[in-house]
């Protein structure tokens, strides 16, 4: 008998398959999660290119990291503002263009188009809006109200980054949540207004477990998207005022390659790479608890 | 598709993929000797950029096996982050433009030593050096980067806002307290800003050493190791600001920006060679700095250029290096940069090339000021101490700021990195 039996061939043309994407995951995934590790355990002076072998010194550094709480502290507060901005927003715009009337598709396409702007020329627009003497507060004192100098305060520049953010990516879930509302069958609904169902009852027992698996989606997306977002803190608030919107990604960004201290910069990335796993692995287990599936 | 063929067929696409990504790598370099020098700098400017050209091209016919000289602009704001990469990324230039880099630079050996080589080169007239220029890029006695550009900071003054709002200035005694109350005045009169020093934006806080100079006040030791930004000079230099930002509205207050160049402010603290930016929309006079409390004083920006140890070309590189910089060289650069060398430093020298600015403007803001000019505050680790300054200054710019306290979380947030 040919050492080549169907099986066997059958395994190896599924890994020739996956070859590529492999490939490509081990060179751009796999070997630069290995190099951080390997710049954790090593202090690299990027000027002479010499490496020096530290252990876990850079790890036991970030316990005394003064400024780690309050990036940490910023870096949740951001998330979490992010994450249930957009999934609300984008749920309540969906349920509102499922319906049919006069420019749905209008409507549909304008809370679409940010997603499709480059990050940079979005936040750079709304940077301007949002100075003192910018187009916000022009408005808001056009009805009287005088508007805070957005940027230059904690509080508000939190808010102002978050919302600049939700505005700019929430189209995405709005889309996703538009495609789950349309998939669910119309008879329960009648079968539901038989029954003299009342709408909250309907959502709450009808729509909300049946797109649950969109929703789950939605937070892991949101949730790891809001963790990496740089580009929008780089260039509206450079993760000012003080510390308060430098969120960890900056932070990894800000120690690596302003501050020179690369093997620092590697130890909070992992921090972070871990915190994204963490959260991620926690939502995957927890979806048998509240998202359904249908056979 | 039989078996043979898919599995033909998957290899491939795998084959063309990963030679897809594998091919600039195995591009082997030119093998001929032909040098190829590459020099970063941070101007995109046009004449600029034309003049270093001319220069390169000058060179390269005089010798033939240099193949080409590349100068690559990198923005201003990324420079230090850029050229730091392409030097960890083994892809550094051969040469490069630095500013406040060139300590840490220095301290790590990774500049080419120049004293030596431009002694030897004939005609280049190393005595020629202004000391004081030389100082800030020098350590042991050795020079590791020529110092092109040496540029004061002046007073610009838009003359026509002035006049608008009735405000007269006498250049030969003006004190910042004047520059104060004019500006607030032009601020009320007209909506137009009254004094900015220009590039600060209520972020790069080391700018503002060309006010607080003028209290007498300094950032940290001469030996770089003490913070001293608490010090009362410093005070006294800061409630100055927070009361022009805050109570006179003297300065755009932080968010707000006004560019002088463009018409938006009635004075601006620039470096002369921004005069460039002047595009006589308006009528303006240039000033040396106004006096402070402590007198009249001088502070300059500085930027040179060196020769990465890493660079596979040293000995070309720093042979164009002493070209470029050679007196007559030299000379040419000096219409956009004030130069390092004494016979060049007169106002009638420097207005040879010069479109915007007179003999005497320049001899009053550039050639009177440099011998007692201090530099801006310049350190290792110069990115660290920046950001971990302005995470503890933001606090400072806000109507009701403790201004005593906020200096000394300064000087707490810099005196770990100094004493490095």
């Amino acid at each position: 008998m040919s050492y080549w039996t169907i099986r066997r061939r059958d395994v190896l043309t599924g890994y020739l398959f996956i070859l590529p994407q492999l490939a490509g995951v081990a060179v751009f995934v796999l070997l630069p999660v290995g190099m951080a590790i390997w710049y954790s355990l090593n202090d690299w002076n990027v000027f002479t290119g010499k490496q020096t072998f530290v252990g876990a010194e850079n790890y036991a550094a970030l316990a005394d990291d003064p400024q780690l709480p309050k990036v940490l502290g910023a870096t949740a507060l951001f998330s979490g503002g992010v994450v249930v901005l957009n999934i609300a927003l984008g749920l309540l715009l969906a349920v509102l263009l499922n319906r049919k009337f006069r420019g749905v598709t209008f409507f549909r396409t304008v809370f679409f188009s940010p997603v499709v702007v480059s990050v940079v020329a979005w936040t750079l627009v709304w940077g301007f809006l949002l100075q003192d003497n910018g187009g916000i507060n022009g408005l808001l004192g056009g009805i009287g109200i005088d508007g805070p100098n957005w940027l230059q305060h904690g509080d508000t520049a939190m808010i102002s980054v978050v919302f600049t953010q939700v505005v700019r990516s929430v189209g995405v879930n709005m889309v996703l949540f538009l495609a789950a509302l349309q998939g669910v069958p119309g008879e329960l609904y009648e079968a539901a207004r038989i029954d003299g169902a009342s709408s909250r009852s309907v959502f709450g027992r009808i729509t909300l477990p049946l797109i649950s698996p969109t929703i789950l989606l939605t937070v892991i997306v949101t949730v790891v998207g809001a963790l990496q977002s740089f580009a929008q803190i780089a260039v509206l608030t450079a993760g000012g005022p003080e510390l308060s919107t430098t969120v960890l990604v900056y932070y990894v960004f800000q120690q690596a390659f302003k501050f020179n201290d690369i093997g620092y910069g590697s130890t909070l990335a992992l921090m972070l790479l871990s915190f994204v796993m963490v959260l991620t692995l926690l939502q995957w287990q927890l979806r048998r608890k509240w998202v359904f599936y249908e056979e | 598709m039989t078996t043979r063929k898919l599995l033909g067929t998957v290899a491939l696409v795998t084959a063309a993929a990963l030679t897809a990504c594998g091919a600039p790598a195995t591009e082997t370099a030119n093998k001929a000797a032909d040098a190829k020098l590459r020099m970063t700098v941070w101007t995109s400017n046009e004449a600029q950029l034309k003049l270093l050209n001319s220069i390169a091209d000058a060179y390269k016919a005089e010798h033939p096996k240099v193949a080409s000289i590349t100068f690559e602009s990198l923005p201003f704001a990324d420079y230090n982050t850029t050229l730091t990469t392409q030097i960890a990324g083994g892809n550094a230039p051969d040469l490069a433009w630095m500013g406040d880099i060139s300590k840490d630079l220095i301290a790590a050996d990774a500049l080419v030593g120049l004293t030596e080589p431009l002694k030897a080169t004939e005609g280049w007239k190393y005595d020629d050096l202004v000391d004081s220029a030389a100082k800030e890029f020098s350590k042991d006695g050795t020079l590791y980067a020529y110092p092109f550009s040496n540029s004061p900071f002046a007073l610009y003054v838009n003359t026509d806002l002035l006049a608008k709002a009735g405000q007269k200035i006498d250049p030969a005694k003006l004190t910042w307290d004047q520059v104060a109350a004019a500006g607030a005045a032009v601020n009320a009169k007209t909506g137009k800003a009254g004094f900015v020093v220009r590039d600060f934006d209520y972020k790069s806080w080391n700018t503002l050493a060309t006010v607080w100079t003028g209290w007498g006040a300094q950032a940290w030791s001469a030996d770089g190791k003490t913070c001293t930004f608490a010090s009362p000079e410093m005070q006294q230099a800061f409630t100055f600001l927070h009361d022009a930002a805050f109570k006179t509205k003297a300065m755009p207050g932080p968010g707000v920006t006004a560019d002088f160049f463009a018409g938006d402010a009635a004075f601006t603290v620039a470096q002369v060679s921004r005069s460039a930016l002047l595009t006589g929309s308006f009528k303006f006079g240039l000033y040396p700095l106004p006096a402070g409390p402590k007198g009249k004083y001088s502070v300059i920006g500085q930027a040179g250029v060196g020769v990465l140890a890493s660079s596979k070309q040293r000995d070309q590189a720093v042979d164009f290096l002493s070209y470029l910089s050679n007196p007559e060289n030299a000379a040419k650069l000096a219409q956009f940069f004030p130069p390092p060398r004494k016979s060049l430093l007169t106002g009638a020298q420097l207005a040879a090339n010069n479109k915007v600015l007179n003999a005497a403007q320049l001899q009053a803001a550039v050639v009177d000021q440099l011998p007692n000019a201090v530099t801006l505050p310049n350190h290792t680790s110069p990115a660290e101490i920046a950001q971990k300054g302005k995470t503890a200054l933001d606090a400072l710019w806000t109507a009701s700021a403790d201004i005593p306290a906020v200096l000394n979380s300064v000087c707490t947030a810099i005196q770990p990195v100094l004493a490095k």
